[in-house]
């Protein structure tokens, strides 16, 4: 029955997306359109609510009579992965994509007073249009709600890969970020299509941008995080195709978030900033053609299907060609704004935005190259970590570099003396580099070079902060010296990562003692356990640093259902770093054991939360500087 | 019965990636002790596509086949072969898939001057916007 | 006119992706790897004995004049067994086939061959699949057909299914 409901809700939804788009687009309709579309989308949204909520219930009970479940659950499973796992497979996480999607419409429709009508009116019209093909797509190729008759009596399971915690977050939060950067999407469209692109746009656009792109942001680095620790190799980015995948939306949504300011504070980036807005969405629809369609081979593959890869790709074209095109026909009719200097915070955000294109071009010509070369020549070839790591690096420097002056500039034009401003970072690069040439001497030289940057970075980042009152400093500024200071101490952490981890590979006994880096580590013993769906071999290790010790427990695990072996990392956590130490095998009566010291390498995820950070302070900071604007113009109308 | 062999045999059809009974190569697992050569070649072991677990480097496969390339990147190392010349040595024999790091060939010459083209020609649309334009 | 070419060219991007995302889809990818040294000459190599009682496989069994299969198998690859009759066949009609067992055990190679058949002429053991790699092979079971000047002719991967035998037969009869 619950199935059922689920999927009824799904096709009345589907119904309401038809109606709304006929409501956007029938000029008879166009002084009643919004009022109209508006209680059609908040419907929609509560319809595919329901739907989702009732493939929770399904997954929940382990509903073995319908087909997803059975396939991709158990019985057995603990509950948050049983809750979870309602999301880890292709239909149900399309099934979240659609309540993402339906869910901003409605809230585009609820939150948008003061756009203007006809504006609003084609965002949501094509936001419609967005959800109606992927409302097809759900119901034709991939209906979670499928029944198998005859139920069988037990399911296949879950992934062991995918038992973990991360499977509660990761997904959900990427695809907030994804699905959210369709208003951006939506409204550039309905912007594009009224004519009426300005900073009325910009001022719309902005906090969905910058939600977007604090989920997106957070998604990165849990997913990064979560590989990190659960594929059990040390390594936190590989440029594997599905991590560039939910790379280039955000690359794409960072520029668009600077690009937009620009926009609405001053009223120039126009053009620029319509194309981000379609090229991040449509980036979001390209990720998740790649890693559902199977033309890449990946490390974290999704379940495949070159069937429903073709299906997307077919809204992708119509998406995304049709936005393309639209831009093409309107894009040279927009008014352009103030013009600026190049010296200036806008000619900042020009190179900013620039050189984060550059670097989303090519991570998409990369992971894309092997398939050009195959499908011209037939010849095989792989891109990987040393070209993409040759590329991004030498680019990410040059932003980092940008990063220290930007800021400090005035709008239109700076014609004032920055280089006072400049000397602390300054300072702070040149004796990072004397240091580490000193100290650190056979180091890799962007290793060198991303520790002098991120250190530079650190007072470069507070210094806007300078000489103001901090308690009036609007909190968007503050959100901006918060992610920028989160960008220094993620690369300082990436390059440390790079310079300084140490590795150790060990055949030993029980009872002998390891050294790694500042740590001895004793190799206790190794003992059978058991948990609720798997049993496996743990060792334990003490290790000690200084005048600490921590306790490790690695193990060698065998899932029941599906049978797997998988290998869970034990990992310490001190202020400046983390032992990492796996179980390998046994070979006679010695254990392989993989250790490594990394120092500094959680700043990498720390400094990736603090970026989303800063950018919730600078969007909480705007929705109460409004709400604050807007009583006291009801006071003084009083 | 003969339906039933003929299935079984369409299924086994395809080359196996089954484990052997024995133990991993000795330097499949194991440090070499000059720690200069230890360096090289795990810098080059992550160069190394896996030939059975395609999305990952042989330094990062638990397959028997990467660690039994890794022995032989190890050993080579040891001996005094440079990395360069390893690498060439798998190239010949699997194709350039089998390297992480594109050739630079006329094949691939797209790909490394990209960055370079796009950001010149994106910085010259740029400076459009800092001077007088029509 | 040229802001709107410009503007033109992610459309241009968008075509070339779509191009190319249907021509994988069409043409699902080749995941088997296979050797680059087609039409090159067998590497040296040299292999201790798989068993005691019978002659080892080295570089110069080969290119004697006359064609022979090198057949790599494993005890413990299960389609090793499907190709197990096809290769007597083989062998009956006057194939010479030599063997490389990689990563195997002496007593196991011989338990295999005791079940399911003995078609080789010499067998050589290759424990750290050394010589596999030599040989630009990813898998077991593969097969080189090597001609008389010792040229490696084909690479058939995969076991030898009875629908295959002709392809090799007349591989063999070319490499004469």
């Amino acid at each position: 029955m619950i199935a059922e409901a689920g999927l009824a809700a799904l096709y009345l939804a589907a119904a309401l997306a038809l109606l709304q788009l006929a409501v956007a687009a029938i000029p008879a309709l166009a002084d009643k359109a919004v009022a109209t579309a508006r209680p059609i989308a908040l419907a929609q949204g509560l319809l595919t609510c329901i739907s989702f909520l009732c493939l929770l219930l399904v997954f929940i009970r382990t509903d073995l009579s319908v087909t997803l479940v059975a396939a991709n659950s158990h019985s057995a499973k603990p509950f948050i992965y049983r809750f979870a796992g309602a999301w880890g497979n292709h239909e149900g996480s399309m099934l979240l994509w659609v309540t993402v999607l339906a869910l901003s419409g409605a809230l585009l429709a609820l939150l948008s007073r003061r756009m203007p009508e006809r504006m609003l009116s084609a965002a949501l019209g094509a936001q419609a249009a967005l959800a109606l093909g992927f409302y097809a797509f759900l119901l034709i190729a991939s209906n979670p709600f499928a029944r198998l008759n005859p139920a069988p009596l037990e399911g296949q399971g879950l992934n062991p890969l995918l038992q973990d915690p991360g499977l509660a977050f990761h997904p959900p939060t990427l695809y907030l970020g994804y699905v959210g950067l369709s208003v951006a999407f939506s409204l550039a469209v309905g912007a594009l299509i009224t004519r009426d692109v300005g900073p009325a746009l910009a001022r719309a656009m902005r906090p969905w941008v910058l939600g977007s792109w604090i989920f997106l942001t957070l998604g990165i680095v849990a997913g990064s995080y979560w590989a990190y620790y659960e594929l059990g190799w040390g390594g936190w980015w590989f440029w594997d195709p599905v991590e560039n995948a939910s790379l280039m939306p955000w690359l794409a949504a960072t520029a668009l978030l600077h690009s937009v300011s620009v926009l609405a504070s001053r009223g120039g980036l126009r053009t620029w900033t319509m194309m981000l807005a379609v090229v991040a969405f449509s980036m979001s629809m390209v990720g998740t053609f790649l890693v559902r369609s199977g033309i890449l081979t990946s490390v974290h593959a999704f379940a495949v299907d070159p069937t429903r890869g073709t299906f997307i790709l077919a809204l992708l074209m119509l998406y995304v060609g049709g936005a393309l095109a639209l831009f093409v026909w309107r894009a040279p009719t927009v008014a352009e704004g103030a013009r600026f200097a190049l010296v200036s915070r806008e000619g900042a955000l020009v190179i900013n935005n620039l050189l984060l294109s550059v670097i989303l071009a090519v991570v998409f010509l990369g992971t894309l190259y092997p398939l050009m070369v195959e499908a011209a020549t037939g010849e095989k070839l792989s891109v990987g970590p040393p070209y993409f790591n040759a590329v991004a690096g030498p680019l990410g420097l040059l932003l980092l570099l940008l990063l220290v002056v930007g800021p400090l500039l005035r709008w239109r034009r700076h014609d004032a003396p920055i280089a006072g401003k400049v000397v602390p970072a300054v300072l702070a690069g040149l004796a990072t580099l004397v240091a580490t040439v000193i100290l650190a001497p056979g180091i890799s030289l962007m290793a060198r070079l991303g520790l002098v940057a991120g250190m530079a970075l650190i007072p470069a980042s507070l210094m806007p902060l300078l000489g103001r009152s901090l308690r009036r400093t609007p909190l968007a500024t503050w959100g901006m010296v918060i992610a920028h200071l989160g960008v220094a101490i993620s690369v300082l952490g990436m390059a440390s990562d790079a310079a300084f981890t140490r590795e150790r590979l060990a055949a030993a006994r029980p009872g002998e003692r390891l050294e790694l880096g500042p740590w001895l580590i004793d190799f206790v013993s190794v003992s059978p356990v058991a948990g609720p769906n798997w049993t496996a071999l743990e060792a334990r290790l003490r290790a000690s640093k200084g005048n600490g010790t921590e306790e490790l427990h690695p193990q060698a695990r065998v899932f029941t259902s599906p049978l797997t072996e998988t290998s869970e990392v034990a990992i310490a956590t001190t202020w400046n770093g983390q032992l990492y130490t796996v179980l390998g095998r046994k070979t006679g009566d010695r254990w392989q054991l993989r250790l490594w010291w990394k120092p500094f390498v959680t700043f990498i995820w720390l400094g990736g939360v603090l970026v989303a950070f800063g950018g919730f302070i600078a969007l909480a900071g705007r929705g109460w500087t409004n709400r604050r604007n807007r009583r006291r113009l009801e006071e003084a109308e009083l | 019965m003969t339906r039933l062999m003929a299935a079984l045999l369409l299924a086994l059809a395809a080359p196996a990636f089954a484990d052997s009974n024995l133990p991993p190569s000795e330097w499949a697992d194991r440090q070499l002790p000059d720690a200069e050569q230890e360096a090289q070649a795990t810098a080059l072991m992550h160069e190394i596509r896996c030939l059975v677990c395609q999305g990952q480097s042989v330094a990062d496969s638990d397959a028997e086949l990467a660690g039994d390339m890794r022995a032989l990147i190890r050993q080579r190392i040891a001996a005094g072969e440079k990395p360069e010349a390893i690498r060439a040595w798998l190239v010949e024999r699997y194709g350039d898939w089998v390297s992480f790091d594109p050739p630079v060939t006329p094949l691939t010459w797209p790909l490394w001057a990209a960055p370079v083209v796009i950001l010149l020609a994106g910085g010259a649309i740029a400076a459009r916007k800092f001077r007088g334009r029509k | 006119m040229r802001g709107r070419l410009l503007l033109a060219v992610p459309l241009l991007l968008l075509a070339i992706f779509a191009g190319v995302a249907l021509w994988r889809l069409s043409s699902p990818p080749e995941t088997v790897i296979r050797s680059r040294l087609e039409g090159r000459k067998l590497p040296g190599f040299s292999l201790p004995a798989a068993l005691p009682a019978r002659p080892t496989v080295t570089s110069a069994n080969f290119g004697d004049g006359q064609p022979r299969l090198l057949n790599i198998f494993a005890s413990w690859c299960v389609p090793c067994i499907a190709e197990a009759p096809v290769l007597l066949e083989l062998k009956q009609r006057g194939v010479r086939i030599e063997a490389i067992a990689v990563r195997d055990r002496p007593e196991d190679v011989s338990a295999f061959l005791e079940r399911n058949g003995d078609p080789f002429l010499g067998i050589g053991s290759d424990l750290d699949s050394r010589v596999q790699m030599t040989l630009g092979s990813s898998g077991v079971p593969e097969s080189f057909v090597v001609d008389g000047r010792g040229i490696i002719r084909y690479q058939h991967v995969g076991p030898i299914m009875p629908q295959d035998m002709a392809t090799i037969i007349a591989e063999l009869e070319k490499a004469e």
